[in-house]
């Protein structure tokens, strides 16, 4: 049975790496929902943020295919219920439309956007959420015409108490076994 | 696994700083890693690296072959048999694009290789510069690790990295793409060996509670069956796979790489696993209760259809790649390390036991199968030369202890079946990428590695022609290889599963083929032709007698098939023996 998960990938930081991970993915012919990378709290860590659907017995075999290449430190993979994650969204409406009624900035506040930048010409509107709550929020502003529209990719963090990378880094400095 | 570390050179202190520009630092730092012999083929991206070559001669030995496929699987050859790392050099596009094939076939069958790529210059670099490939992009789908070089002070850390990774875990091939303005640039050089890298753990400790559990099922099973994989050569293991065979009694099956880890006449090996194997282990594995895999990956051409695999056995996977536990049959016990520390930790610990009643049955399934193919393939009454026949005679002539290399196809299954064993790393074929062409320079790799044994080459006349040039370098290095061409004028192996499942339409598989003993004579290598049976004997005795590189042709019968055959999608049960 196929289902979301969302994968945490700790890599060096080296040039090419992207498309290391992702050619895993292609090779299986799997889509990738959602992609985030950028540095993560540990100098010099890069974390990748990846949304798939595709099957549990898959997703693990993924893993270990990515957990091969040399400069992965360490793949996790969640479902929904063990993550928390956002996506920000920001939608471009026009300025005239904000003034001819209160209905947008009624949206705004019922969702809990709020709005970056106001011009003579457009204002920027930016919610944060999960994808069926920007995307909802899109229909509705749509009847007012949105110029333009972005969503980000996913970031998660755990439900778990701990950074799980940091307690394997610790590990990997403790039991010097792993590492000969 | 680390494979067989290589001798210290008695080069220059490598903690004493010397100035010198990046090529004569390639060159340095392999022969710091223990390198004497290498594989390539120059050109513009390259040349410094040759011009420093050129200085070295005396301590670093470049065979210098006809095309750069040739230059990996000659270091293949080399490395498969000696269990050193394999080296080439090519240059930048057309030269690393050649040797993509090679580098594929090493990743898919854990090679351990190094191939350094001349690159354009670091500046011109994504400008569509004459000779440019993006080939780190290229390559790093089919290597364990690659990675570019722009600067020279990066070339002894980046060489040190690449035989660390090269050689340890589960071995492969890795690229070094070298930009020539690094080969050019200059560095304080130092090496050192003593690599770490944090996200890189080549190999696991054997958690004993796995050995525990998988001892428990290897003591309770009445019918187990181990499979032996190349995991075994790579690990240095056979003594420990015998002394676990021997105490425990179990029957033990090969893969095709997995071939002459243990010796041809061993009381508890039964024979060849898979799509051309032996009809006992195909159809024992169904039988089993417990299937003990050894260093292996359960590829299609061993498992069939995995639905209808095992289907009665436990699974213990004694394995060095997490990633390869679960890939394809779901193992109840994963033993995850290297096996040559796992598998003593089991013999240890595993009762002592004969399972004779069970060796038994293989052996009677070995009688059917000699009498309805082995006796008819290897003592023909009837006209026609068989592929078998010849194979047999070759291995009798040496003994059962010579090297064998071979193409991909009938030859290679034929030659699989009936060659005999005495010692490990005896045999050098493509198994997973199933690459033609591969015969002939990984015979040269073979010899120039182990100058002392005998090495032959068993190719078809489809094959042969893919490489066909490498005569070239076996005669420039005059190695002795002896080439066995099995000419049947098809592409045998294509036109046996037209005639099968293809209702005989031979499309594309007939071939007008060259005079091969004139292309032998251009090459200037003796050869002969044989394809009467009464002549048979006299030739082979020619070939071996023969002091350097021979090519027997044997016309052999022109519509032979390999059986027994597992058909696509048919569970291993369901073997053909006809």
């Amino acid at each position: 049975m196929k289902q979301e998960f969302t994968i945490s990938i700790y890599s060096e930081n080296h040039v090419g790496l992207l498309n290391q991970v992702t050619t895993i993915f292609t090779r299986r012919h799997i889509n990738i929902e959602s992609l985030t990378t950028s540095e993560s709290a540990i100098p010099g860590v890069h974390k990748f943020t990846i949304v798939v659907f595709t099957s549990r017995d898959t997703i693990n075999k993924l893993l270990g295919q990515i957990e091969r290449r040399i400069d992965v430190l360490k793949a996790f993979v969640f479902t929904a219920e063990e993550i928390i994650h956002q996506e920000v969204a920001l939608y471009k409406v026009k300025t005239e439309a904000l003034l001819n009624s209160n209905e947008i900035e009624k949206l705004v506040r019922q969702y809990g956007a709020r709005i970056l930048e106001v011009t003579n010409e457009y204002t920027v509107i930016e919610k944060t959420g999960h994808k069926e709550e920007t995307q909802e929020l899109f229909d509705k502003l749509d009847r007012f015409g949105v110029t333009q529209f972005v969503r980000s990719g996913r970031i998660a963090v755990t439900k778990l108490n701990q950074e799980l990378l940091s307690n394997y880094l610790v590990k990997l400095d403790n039991d010097k076994s792993i590492l000969d | 696994m680390e494979t067989k570390t290589q001798p210290k050179t008695q080069e220059a202190n490598p903690m004493k700083k010397q100035r010198m520009n990046g090529s004569e630092a390639v060159i340095q730092s392999l022969l710091h890693e223990g390198v004497d012999l290498l594989f390539g083929y120059p050109g513009g991206a390259i040349m410094p690296v040759y011009d420093a070559l050129y200085h070295y001669n005396d301590k670093l030995h470049h065979v210098l072959v006809r095309h750069e496929q040739g230059a990996i699987h000659a270091a293949q050859g080399y490395a498969r048999v000696t269990g050193k790392v394999g080296v080439s050099f090519v240059t930048s596009g057309p030269g690393a694009t050649n040797a993509v094939t090679g580098i594929a076939d090493a990743m898919v069958d854990s090679t351990p290789l190094v191939v350094i790529s001349g690159q354009v210059a670091a500046p011109l670099l994504g400008t569509d510069a004459f000779q440019e490939t993006d080939v780190v992009g290229i390559t790093q789908p089919i290597t364990k690790w690659n990675y570019q070089v722009k600067r020279a002070e990066e070339i002894p850390e980046a060489i040190a990295k690449a035989f660390y990774i090269a050689r340890t875990g589960r071995p492969g091939p890795v690229v070094l793409d070298i930009t020539k303005d690094a080969q050019f640039g200059m560095l304080d050089f130092t090496y050192s060996k003593d690599v770490k890298i944090r996200s890189y753990k080549p190999s696991k400790p054997v958690k004993k509670d796995s050995v525990a559990e998988a001892v428990r099922l290897i003591n309770l099973s009445k019918k187990p069956l181990a499979l032996i994989g190349q995991g075994v050569i790579l690990g240095g293991a056979e003594n420990e796979l015998k002394t676990f065979l021997e105490k425990t009694g179990i029957p033990a099956a090969w893969t095709l790489l997995g071939l002459s880890a243990l010796p041809s006449d061993h009381p508890l090996n039964v024979g060849m696993l898979g799509m051309h194997g032996n009809y006992g282990p195909n159809v024992k594995t169904n039988e089993s209760d417990l299937i003990i895999a050894i260093g292996m990956r359960f590829d299609d051409r061993v498992t069939g259809n995995v639905q209808k695999y095992a289907t009665n056995a436990k699974v213990i996977h004694l394995e060095i790649d997490p990633a390869e536990i679960n890939k394809i049959i779901f193992a109840d016990v994963p033993v995850v390390g290297n096996v040559k520390e796992s598998l003593p930790m089991i013999t240890e610990m595993a009762a002592e036991k004969n399972h004779d009643e069970w060796v038994k049955e293989f052996r009677a399934c070995d009688k059917i199968e000699d009498q309805k193919i082995i006796q008819p393939e290897l003592y023909p009454a009837k006209e026609g030369l068989t592929m078998g026949e010849v194979v047999r005679r070759v291995t009798e002539v040496y003994n059962d202890d010579a090297i064998l290399v071979t193409d991909v196809g009938q030859q290679q299954m034929m030659a699989s079946r009936y060659f005999k064993f005495k010692n490990t790393r005896s045999v050098v074929t493509s198994g997973g990428l199933g690459t033609m062409g591969f015969g002939l320079p990984a015979a040269l790799g073979a010899q120039l590695g182990q100058p002392e044994r005998p090495v032959c080459c068993f190719v078809g006349d489809g094959g042969i022609q893919m490489t066909i040039q490498e005569l070239g370098t076996i005669w420039q290095t005059k190695a002795p290889v002896k080439i066995i061409l099995l000419n049947n004028n098809y592409l045998g192996m294509v036109r046996q599963w037209q005639e099968l499942f293809f209702d005989r339409r031979y499309a594309s598989t007939l071939l007008e083929n060259p005079d091969f003993q004139t292309i032998s004579k251009g090459y200037h290598i003796e050869s002969s032709i044989v394809d009467d049976r009464s002549e048979l004997d006299a030739a082979i005795k020619k070939m071996v007698e023969h002091d350097g590189p021979y090519l027997l042709e044997v016309k052999v019968e022109k519509e032979g098939n390999v059986f027994p055959m597992v058909p696509t999608g048919a569970s291993v049960s369901d073997i053909r023996l006809e």
